[in-house]
């Protein structure tokens, strides 16, 4: 019919100079998912305020001189003649039982808490994500024993299982807490890289890579790599703040951090007995602690629905 | 279907020999002595350690020692606690406390839960799908140790010295029946109920857009129908499947709504023993706990298969 | 003419010569954080009863949003209708209140989907999907809705229909998916059947079976189609008339053979000859370059221009409005129109 067959620049067919198109296009694409992401928390209040409350959080816990004077652990701290009173002027949070300012505790005991919450949530990621990506990759026998390795740990509650092993140590610090919920918590973020890995690995894209010679490690861990962590920000970021209610609940049983060391969970644990007489006691530390859980989850909850592009 | 029940009673076998050894291990294998340990907080005696020693088989190999603590297990044997009353009978008093428990939450959570993420993403974007989001949002947020205080001050005394009404307790009385539950279980179930909802909400926006949805539109059914019939029945496969697991683990998260209740459950036996350190009342407390959270995964996985016709046929 | 007249008459209440629907100068535009995208942009089709509108275009082209937008079933946040009518048996529904057009919705106007598997709902059984419609619709009872189900599965030739009506839609083919949704659009023998890219994810063998059962049941039931594909191979047997759209507008209707014999627009010149011939073997095939408009950033003038081999400066700066086509000698050729500023040049060249 036709006498000269012209030829496009770019692709033949429809059908091929989309695939075309959009092969060029892929890296493009997962880097804008991050620049989208990017752009979308700058303007999410939600986020900002997450981000400065955590940010000032952060302060604190490195330097809690900056913001009382004095500190809980020296010799003079607690006076008994101070014994439970009310927040006034200069002692915001007014006294405990013992007469220790609680507001100079709160302050300080912010350290553990967010240490705990900092450090479980970092050996969590890498960890997990580590062998998720070994699992999810490797597949075969690799992935099954490493599966139902976890399995194991799965079944036991992060509470109780905290619980056992913490009364056996004895010891209980901010690095030991977390050692022991990093290694109950790995599995978490084991799963969803492992999940993420194997959504990935069978797209398209990933053959294509393939059929123009990628090799398995280097190009691949470039193009699976920054699609499955997403899910796996998001889960940390939530988790960081539950790590750090979790070792609140430890301490406030008695088996987390040990005094005269200071949490947020033994100040509560111990201001029980007279909760009903002399509530701010108790209501203080547990305010903070509220809001720190709360500005955590704010954040992460926030990265959640910047990375989610269903939920636009 | 047979299959795959099957298949996955084969698979929870070695996932729960290896739970229980891992927990039997723990107990064994970490630093500080272990007759220390059983003894409590007293320096042992060495003529009683031995004593100790003997009566637990601490001198025979590990494995052995777990096959004689597996075995009488099975024959209900769960040990005894230093003072010498029986693990299980410790534990059998205290289980019926916690089951009511954990039910009563199990039915608020499971309730209000999924009404709320229903309302929630059926009204998107307006109030009230705002007022969940964040609600649940603060709930989630709030240890449940602090969400216990404040509820208890706040309904349980204001509202009894302020303004003379007595809807629930302070602590727990076992004579007011199932009223007596109410405020324990709402705040064991505060969490859950904070995670079912946003769950109900994302999995019921996703179905919303689901292919199915639109032609049952384009069927000419009425909302309702395409709601009721078509987009729940698929979105609730996820909410149901965490239900179930949740169950498990609402038993084992009694453990501080018990303490601030006072509630004589599991919960309470548990930190009663770590306070004490009284390690054979932890372990059979925990691997029974650990038992029952692997057959509740188990159940709600058969269960998925049900709701889920494609899953049967893989 | 005369059989698409007397197809007419036998449908009953129609007055010969109205169309069953009419679509008039249809605007929809869909708002999102981009901008303003045009996906709909003054599109006019009609169709009469017993006959079978092909509506040809690639992805993007507003085909599938013009369908939606006459099923009630576009998202209506992002989507608006910012101007036209749909007028079907006369009446305009975009006027009409929800209630009403739900009433029309599965039982006077149909339709079938592209992906038969993602647009069943696979935890319900096929039989349950069928005979809904009965229970809805008819008020029958689960036994008698069983039995209609059983009797649509039959009468679109799947085989042991009884034995089968309890599966689920995972449990069938392709093509077996793809009848039981015809099955379902057909139940309450509605007027008109809109089919987006019915055959589509098919193979081709298929293809021809399920094109086959939809023209088969077109004639039993005197139904108007129409079938939105992009693919002209699919076309050619089943259509009375094909519109070619692009970018949101119509660029060419004309009956069916006309179109193939001799297209008056460069698109569809394009389209056609990208057709793989058997004749053609050895030698490259040809495809038209560049790719559909971004509706966001659609061009100026006529939105082809940029892909098209013969755009003049006229092309780029006025958008052509859609000529009836005439032949040599000027007669006008019916149901022929051309959105192209050179469609005498692409017609007769």
């Amino acid at each position: 019919m036709s006498d000269t067959i012209t030829k496009g620049p770019e692709a033949p067919s429809d059908d091929n100079g989309a695939k075309g198109a959009a092969k060029a296009q892929k890296p493009e694409r997962v880097a804008s998912l991050w620049s989208d992401a990017l752009r979308d928390l700058r303007r999410n209040p939600v986020f900002i305020i997450g981000a400065v409350l955590v940010f000032c959080l952060l302060v604190i816990s490195a330097v809690p001189q900056l913001f009382t004077d004095g500190s809980p652990f020296e010799g003079g701290a607690c006076d008994l003649a101070n014994s439970l009173q009310r927040p006034s002027a200069e002692h915001w949070f007014g006294f405990d039982v013992q007469g220790c300012d609680i507001y100079t505790r709160t302050v300080w005991g912010a350290r553990n808490s967010v240490t705990v919450g900092v450090l479980t949530t970092l050996t969590v990621t890498v960890v997990g994500s580590l062998l998720g990506l070994l699992a999810g990759w490797k597949g075969g026998i690799v992935d099954s024993i490493l599966s139902r390795f976890t399995e194991i740990f799965f079944s036991i509650p992060l509470l109780l299982g905290g619980m056992l092993i913490m009364s056996m140590l004895g010891t209980g610090n901010a690095y030991t807490v977390s050692l022991v919920m990093a290694v109950l918590g790995w599995p978490q973020i084991f799963r969803i890289m492992r999940a993420s890995v194997l959504a990935n690995k069978n797209n398209d894209y990933v053959m294509a890579a393939r059929a123009l010679g990628a090799g398995s490690g280097r190009i691949t861990f470039r193009h699976i790599l920054p699609n499955a962590i997403a899910p796996v920000i998001v889960v940390a970021a939530i988790s960081l703040g539950v790590y750090i209610g979790a070792e609140a609940a430890l301490s406030y049983l008695g088996i987390g951090v040990q005094p005269p060391q200071i949490s947020w969970g033994l100040m509560i644990s111990d201001a029980q007995p007279r909760f009903l007489n002399a509530p701010h006691v108790l209501l203080f530390p547990a305010a903070v602690l509220s809001v720190t859980v709360l500005a955590f989850i704010m954040l992460g909850d926030a990265v959640r629905d910047a990375l989610d592009p269903k939920l636009r | 279907m047979g299959r795959y029940v099957i298949r996955r009673l084969i698979q929870a076998i070695p996932v729960l020999i290896g739970a229980t050894l891992l927990i039997y291990a723990l107990v064994h294998y970490l630093p500080g002595d272990p007759v220390q340990a059983l003894a409590g907080e007293k320096r042992a005696d060495p003529v009683v350690a031995d004593m100790i020693r003997e009566k637990y088989h601490l001198n025979d190999p590990f494995l052995v020692q777990y096959w004689n603590y597996i075995t009488g297990v099975f024959q209900g044997d769960l040990g005894e606690s230093l003072t010498g009353r029986s693990v299980s009978e410790m534990i059998g008093d205290a289980f019926p406390y916690t089951v009511n428990l954990a039910l009563v939450a199990f039915v608020i959570e499971a309730v209000v839960g999924v009404a709320a993420g229903v309302m929630a993403a059926l009204r998107k974007g307006k109030f009230l799908d705002q007022l969940v989001l964040i609600s649940t949002l603060l709930v989630i947020s709030i240890p449940v140790f602090v969400t216990g205080f404040v509820l208890q001050l706040v309904l349980g005394v204001k509202l009894k010295n302020d303004y003379g009404i007595e809807i629930f307790s302070v602590s727990f009385n076992e004579e007011d029946g199932l009223r007596a539950y109410l405020l324990p279980a709402f705040v064991l179930a505060s969490m859950s109920l904070a995670y079912v909802a946003r769950l109900t909400r994302t999995s019921l926006m996703e179905t919303m857009r689901a292919d199915y949805v639109r032609t049952a539109v384009a069927k000419g059914l009425k909302r309702r129908r395409v709601i009721g019939r078509h987009a729940l029945r698929n979105a609730l496969i996820p909410i149901v499947t965490f239900l179930g697991a949740d169950l498990g683990g609402l038993m084992g998260g009694a453990v501080i709504t018990e303490r601030i209740f006072n509630i004589h459950g599991i919960g309470g036996l548990l930190a009663q023993s770590v306070y004490q350190k009284q390690g054979t009342i932890i372990v059979g407390v925990v691997t029974l706990l650990v038992l029952i959270y692997l057959i509740t995964t188990l159940l709600v996985d058969l269960l998925y298969a049900v709701l889920d016709p494609r899953i049967r046929y893989e | 003419m005369t059989t698409v007249i007397e197809k007419n008459q036998k449908s009953g209440r129609l007055e010969v010569g109205t169309p069953l629907l009419e679509v008039k100068d249809l605007h929809v535009e869909f708002h999102t954080r981009d901008g303003v995208a045009k996906a709909v942009n003054g599109v006019n089709y009609s169709v009469a009863a017993g006959e079978t509108l092909a509506v040809l275009g690639e992805s993007g082209s507003g085909k599938s949003v013009t369908a939606q937008t006459i099923m009630g079933i576009l998202d209506m946040p992002p989507g608006k209708i910012s101007q036209g009518q749909i007028l079907f048996r006369g009446q305009d529904m975009l006027a009409m209140k929800e209630e009403e057009r739900r009433q029309i919705r599965g039982q006077k106007i149909a339709m079938i989907f592209q992906d038969a598997l993602s647009s069943l709902n696979p935890v319900m059984t096929v039989g349950a999907q069928l005979g809904e419609m009965f229970r809805v619709h008819r008020g029958a009872s689960k036994k008698e809705a069983r039995e209609k189900a059983i009797e649509l599965m039959e009468r679109v030739r799947i085989p042991a229909a009884r034995q089968r009506v309890g599966d689920y839609p995972h449990q069938f083919s392709g093509g077996m998916r793809q009848r039981i949704m015809i099955a379902m659009a057909l139940s309450m023998e509605p007027d008109l059947i809109i089919a987006d890219e019915p055959t589509t994810a098919l193979d081709v063998t298929v293809q021809a079976q399920v094109m086959d059962l939809l023209a088969e049941l077109q004639d039993e039931y005197n139904m108007g189609l129409i079938l939105i594909t992009h693919d002209l191979g699919v076309v050619a047997d089943v259509a009375d008339k094909i519109a070619v759209m692009y970018a949101g507008r119509i660029v060419e209707t004309a009956p069916v053979h006309d179109l193939y014999a001799r297209p008056a627009h460069p698109y569809t010149k394009g389209l056609l000859r990208s057709i793989p011939r058997l004749d053609q073997k050895g030698q490259e095939l040809y495809a038209i370059k560049g790719l559909p408009p971004n509706l966001l950033k659609v061009p100026a003038g006529c939105a082809f221009n940029p892909r098209c081999d013969v755009a003049t400066d006229l092309c780029r700066t006025e958008i052509p409005k859609l000529h009836q086509v005439t032949d040599k000698d000027g007669k006008e050729l019916t149901g022929r129109r051309s959105a192209c500023h050179l469609w005498k040049e692409t017609l007769h060249g």
